[in-house]
């Protein structure tokens, strides 16, 4: 059973390898885009000369010029190098967000279009609610709390609560459509039980939809611990992409001209979501074109 | 094109044109029609009869491609080229020739009234005729097709199936077109409904004295209300005749081995149906396309492709050797 | 009637539902942090060095535990919550003492208000006007080049597109004012001389939104057009010779805008949290400014009242969309036969 759950899986990764070689562009283009990040993230990060943390290392509010690509911040740290940290944790931050309220989301999600009935009614509309429930201010309230020192973990356990819904909504409406499909009904008739049915006949299915869905969840987390960064309630002694912005604005960066200090973070938001959303749209239409096919 | 000709086709020549190749649905076609009459275009799936009746309306989109050959219909006296004056053929479209797709479920927009989707029709230009008379038209042809009234204040999916057909026919004939093609008009439909619908177009074609052309591969409904059939057979032709004289003595024999296959009342033998199957239109067989499961087929038969030829009166066969000749 | 009336019913239950549930999040959250937050605000209050009588600090104190509900057990703490959440009491706002949060929230709402529904409204119309068109002339190059656009667009957070406006329009040319929603000195009137200064002052924070939004509709306006272009009734439509405009009006827009409108109400409480940073950035006189202003002096009154106001505000709205969307789809104003 396992072997066959993970020969399947295997079967459709590779597939999915194979597209992306016989070349649809923009999921090419897009993981090109968000592997050079990720390279910077986590090996380049790796040569950093000095502690992040510390201030006064180089020159202060340098533009970018040979010496220091990117320029330098009025507290005296070299742009490219933070740059290269905030990545890191950003992308660790929308990693683990994305894991964990995909994990959850999804095992939601499939209960609910499986079982059906109550276990579905009380699930569902739990999913709609939190959907609904705009969650910015209730983020802030939270972390505001925190008085900016939030843990990392615990701001990625906050971003988690608001989204799990959308991979949940969207693992139930494809089960409920599966659910009718013969070879289910042939797996439970066999004697298989509910997670083995899920596990091993499902998810090979929708596997694919998971992965864009986790893609886009990577890139809204990401978003979100940024903007509540640049309002000042994140986690403000850490370097990412959005705690960069922060400084930049409380040092008045755009009024003194220097505009390298926000461009740097908010051109790298720009081209890197860009790249995830390519990714997330490249696997879901990928996907829908194999499905119509089939 | 003979004077009482209301379609001429000749030579008529139209592939898809895909990465792999050609596919060739309609391969030197030369048919007609004449008015008043019932057409049955018959033949198995895939034989390209859905992509003629196409060609045949003027609906070429790519992949779809007309390569040569020419459509000619009379439009009021005049002799009309379908694909030389590209630009009329929308304005000739609904009003001297109509279509009825194949499937009825999904063809009505679900958000419209049925009866402003009937003002959609007569809305052809600036001159529309007054309200009042739009109305007086559609409750007569509803009524006609056995459709009650509230029928136009009524959502599509207020419908059933089989009124929804009915709807799509009294949409098709309303604005007494010469020529109404119907594309499998029975098929989506169970047994009992299909018979009425039968006759209610049977009835119609009566009444408006046009020509209907019925495509489908369904053997009995071609009996049922046909006068003339048309069987097409891997993109060409294969037989034309009266529907009466073509079951009693088919000249094809891919025409008898589709009768053979239909279910007779009384008649208790085993059914038989043609071995082999259809021959894929990228690369159809060299010579008479049926000749490798023809059980009669020659070595002639192999090498080159007979033409469509006026067998006996008015009976076409393109056969080296139709039987019972 | 009866399917309207279902429809209806479940759409209120929700509603509740969703309220109850964030303002129990409100109710909930606190108490993770593992500071006390009472002690935190205390702290703060004090470390800015103003000077408290014991009297007044001892009744800031209890203030702070209503606030929180952490007065008595939890069942008193929290049925006592719910019931100042709604009967919207929320108390004077501790920033501003003695004023009352209610009126603070009062003067600043109508500006992200006023903010929200022009924005929302002018770039789901336009956006869902220029899908519609990029939808069904889908192979034409300029169809392609607006879903590129809207491609890039669209992932950009709503306050990286304010950043980037500030630095074209306010920095490099300097073509708009920053701060504020109208030029100091203005006192607010229907005056004409009003109205322009705020429409000069919300015009870059609107097309912050504006734009961004505009990628998401022209986005999936343009699928959902390119969809129904496959549908047989536009298919059956042309063949039955129907004109241009008709087509476009009766069978693509008509379908299209259904599901659009359900999209809308979904979207309003990204568009508000995206109007919050956007209000901060633009220094524009909204509740988002007064959340931020409230946040970074510990006020937690005029927090609470902010999020709960904003939760109730943004799950009415998609209330009253989806409560119009039975009206206008047949499908569901007549149920099938």
């Amino acid at each position: 059973m396992r072997v066959k759950l993970s020969k399947r899986v295997l079967k459709e990764s590779l597939y999915a390898l194979k597209s992306l070689i016989t070349g649809d562009i923009r999921l090419l283009l897009g993981l090109v885009i968000f592997m050079a990040y990720a390279v910077l993230a986590f090996v380049v990060s790796r040569f950093i000369p000095f502690s992040p943390k510390r201030w006064g290392v180089v020159p202060r509010d340098i533009p970018p010029c040979w010496n220091y690509p990117l320029g330098t911040t009025s507290m005296g740290q070299d742009l490219f190098w933070i740059l290269t940290l905030a990545l890191q944790n950003s992308i660790i931050i929308g990693i683990v967000v994305a894991s964990v309220s995909t994990f959850v989301g999804v095992v939601v999600g499939l209960l609910a279009g499986y079982k059906g009935g109550y276990l579905d009614r009380i699930l569902t509309t739990l999913t709609d609610t939190f959907i609904a429930v705009p969650s910015l201010p209730i983020l802030i309230m939270l972390t505001a709390l925190f008085l900016g020192r939030i843990h990392i973990l615990m701001l990625s356990a906050v971003l988690c609560v608001f989204n799990w819904p959308w991979p949940a909504k969207q693992a139930r409406s494809m089960m409920l459509s599966l659910r009718e499909r013969t070879f289910i009904e042939t797996a439970v008739f066999s004697g298989t039980g509910t997670v083995g049915v899920i596990l091993g006949e499902v998810m090979p299915l929708i596997a694919p939809w998971i992965l864009a869905n986790f893609t886009n969840t990577v890139l809204v987390a990401i978003a979100t611990e940024a903007g509540l960064a640049t309002i000042g309630v994140s986690s403000l002694e850490e370097a990412t992409l959005g705690t960069m912005i922060y400084w930049a604005l409380q040092y008045q960066a755009m009024f003194r001209g220097h505009w390298w200090w926000i461009a740097v973070p908010a051109g790298t938001i720009v081209i890197l979501f860009f790249s995830l959303f390519l990714v997330s749209t490249a696997i879901s239409s990928i996907f829908s074109l194999e499905r119509s096919a089939k | 094109m003979s004077k009482d000709q209301i379609l001429n086709v000749q030579g008529l020549i139209a592939y898809y044109k895909l990465r792999k190749g050609d596919v060739r649905a309609v391969d030197d076609v030369n048919l007609f029609l004449w008015p008043n009459e019932i057409v049955g275009i018959a033949g198995e799936s895939g034989c390209g009869k859905t992509t003629l009746i196409k060609v045949l309306y003027g609906l070429v989109e790519p992949p779809l491609s007309m390569l040569s050959g020419q459509v000619l219909i009379d439009v009021n006296g005049e002799e009309i080229h379908l694909y030389k004056n590209t630009y009329e053929v929308k304005q000739l479209w609904w009003k001297h020739f109509s279509y009825i797709p194949q499937s009825s479920m999904g063809v009505l927009n679900p958000v419209i009234k049925i009866e402003d989707q009937f003002g959609e029709i007569f809305m052809r230009g600036d001159k529309n005729p007054p309200k009042k008379e739009i109305r007086k038209i559609v409750e007569k042809s509803l009524d006609a097709l056995g459709l009650p009234s509230e029928v136009l204040r009524s959502y599509p999916h207020q419908l059933s199936g089989g009124m929804r057909q009915r709807v799509v026919i009294s949409m098709a004939t309303i604005l007494n077109p010469r020529i109404v093609y119907a594309d499998e008009p029975t098929t989506a439909l169970d047994v009992v409904v299909q018979r009425g619908i039968l006759q209610i177009m049977s009835k119609l074609q009566r009444d408006l004295g046009n020509t209907f052309v019925i495509v489908t591969h369904d053997m009995g409904v071609q009996h049922q209300i046909t006068d003339r059939m048309v069987v097409m057979y891997a993109g060409k032709i294969s037989e034309i005749g009266g529907t009466d004289d073509i079951f009693k003595k088919p000249l094809h024999p891919y025409t008898a081995l589709l009768i053979e296959s239909l279910p007779r009342l009384g008649d208790k033998s085993e059914r038989k149906s043609i071995k082999g199957s259809p021959p894929n239109l990228l690369n159809p067989p060299k010579g008479c396309r049926f000749h490798p499961r023809c059980p009669y087929a020659t070595s002639e038969c192999a090498e080159k492709n007979p033409s469509l030829l006026e067998i006996k009166n008015r009976r076409y066969a393109s056969c080296f050797h139709p039987l019972g000749q | 009637m009866r399917p309207i009336i279902k429809y209806a019913a479940s759409r209120l239950v929700s509603y509740l539902l969703t309220i109850f549930i964030g303002i129990t999040l409100c109710f909930i959250f606190p108490r993770f942090v593992p500071i006390d937050p009472v002690t935190t605000i205390l702290s703060r209050t004090t470390q800015t060095g103003a000077f408290m009588e014991p009297e007044a600090f001892r009744a800031m104190r209890e203030t702070l535990l209503e606030t929180f509900g952490l007065k008595g057990s939890l069942q008193e703490q929290y049925f006592n919550f719910l019931r100042r959440a709604f009967t919207g009491d929320f108390g004077p706002s501790l920033s501003a003492y003695p004023s009352k949060v209610n009126d603070i929230i009062a003067r600043s709402l109508p500006w992200t208000l006023g903010l929200l529904f022009s924005v929302s409204l002018i770039s789901w119309v336009f956006g869902n006007l220029i899908g519609l068109l990029a939808g069904y002339y889908k192979d034409r190059k300029i169809s392609k080049t607006l879903e590129l656009f809207a491609m890039v667009i669209y992932p950009i957070p709503y306050y990286v597109m304010a950043l980037i406006l500030i630095f074209v329009f306010i920095f490099w040319l300097p073509l708009f004012p920053l701060m504020g929603a109208h030029a100091i000195g203005f006192k607010p009137s229907l005056s004409l001389e009003f109205l322009l200064t705020v429409l000069r002052h919300s015009f870059l924070p609107a097309l912050s939104i504006v734009i961004v939004n505009l990628g998401w509709w022209i986005l999936s306006m343009r699928a959902l057009s390119t969809r129904i272009s496959e549908e047989d009734f536009v298919r059956f439509a042309i063949v039955k010779g129907l004109r241009t405009r008709v087509i476009l009006v009766r069978y693509y827009m008509r379908n299209a805008l259904l599901p659009q409108i359900t999209q809308l109400a979904m979207t309003l409480g990204n568009i508000f949290n995206g109007a919050i940073l956007t209000e901060y950035l633009f220094a524009y006189p909204g509740i988002g400014a007064m959340l931020w202003w409230a946040v970074s002096s510990a006020d937690v009154n005029l927090m609470m009242g902010i999020v709960t106001l904003s939760i109730i505000a943004v799950s009415t709205s998609a209330l009253l969309i989806d409560l119009i969307y039975p009206l206008i789809d047949p499908r569901i104003r007549y149920g099938s036969k």
